[in-house]
């Protein structure tokens, strides 16, 4: 978890850790390229239309905005990449624009894997992951899940370190 | 410096909102709930993009958490699509309606 070291923001990752940053991240910025579709439900939530009730005003902001928007998700995904130790594990440090950076991703993979789990008001991720666990421990859901808390609790403590 | 007579400034009547044109009527940039983004995340957020003090930025957290959607800026059209798409940018959901 992120700690303040004098104008930097550091903490260690062991190497399960780094595999899953960098899925994650990596899966964003697939998601911004290669399969973009505004009928994903992933998509819909990351680009929400801007007027629900004007087909066509969302249509006109998109197009003057989409492609900034874009390109910033997949910077700030990049910027999680980047910043990764290699495959052995080790510390990111990171700069105060790298760790804003860093928490806009974490809150894009956070909001995509909402999404997908179908997390709504008041789940009980706890509660979730111990179904999930009774259903079947080798599932992917399992693995979604405790990825989706992990997500959480790192952009809480890099939103903590960079509050404090 | 004196001698010289103030300008005289026909008194304006302001018309009362109600009676406002909706095609003059400011705009407004709206933020709904969603059960994703954290709440310290929220409140940072509305003090980065908007410069609002902890509190406020707090209490509109609080608005949308509660009552499901708050008001967070209001003026020009394209200054709220603008602030819309800032906030798109930190993954809030945002939308624009007149006010």
């Amino acid at each position: 978890m992120f700690r303040r070291r004098g104008d930097r923001y550091t903490a260690s990752f062991a190497v399960d850790e780094v595999r899953v940053l960098r899925k994650v991240a990596s899966e964003v910025v697939g998601l911004l390229t290669d399969g973009f579709d505004h009928s994903d439900p992933v998509v819909c939530r990351l680009f929400p239309e801007v007027y629900p009730e004007d087909v066509t005003g969302t249509a006109e902001f998109r197009r003057y905005t989409e492609g900034d928007l874009k390109t910033a998700k997949i910077d700030q995904a990049g910027a999680i990449l980047a910043a990764l130790p290699g495959d052995g594990g080790g510390e990111v440090r990171l700069d105060a624009e790298a760790a804003e950076a860093w928490l806009r991703a974490l809150n894009d993979a956070r909001l995509a894997m909402g999404v997908r789990l179908e997390i709504k008001d008041g789940t009980d991720l706890g509660a979730e992951l111990d179904d999930a666990v009774a259903d079947d421990p080798s599932s992917s859901r399992v693995f979604q899940l405790s990825v989706y808390a992990y997500l959480g609790y790192l952009q809480e403590s890099l939103l903590n370190a960079l509050i404090d | 410096m004196g001698g010289m007579a103030a300008p005289q400034v026909a008194p304006v009547e302001t018309p009362d909102t109600d009676e406002v044109p909706a095609a003059e009527r400011p705009w407004v940039t709206i933020v709904w709930d969603d059960p994703v983004n954290l709440m310290t995340y929220v409140t940072w957020v509305f003090q980065k993009l908007f410069g609002y003090s902890r509190e406020r930025a707090e209490q509109l957290m609080l608005d949308v958490h509660h009552k499901g959607k708050a008001v967070v800026s209001s003026g020009a059209r394209e200054r709220m699509e603008h602030d819309a798409s800032q906030l798109h940018a930190y993954g809030l959901w945002a939308t624009v309606d007149r006010s």
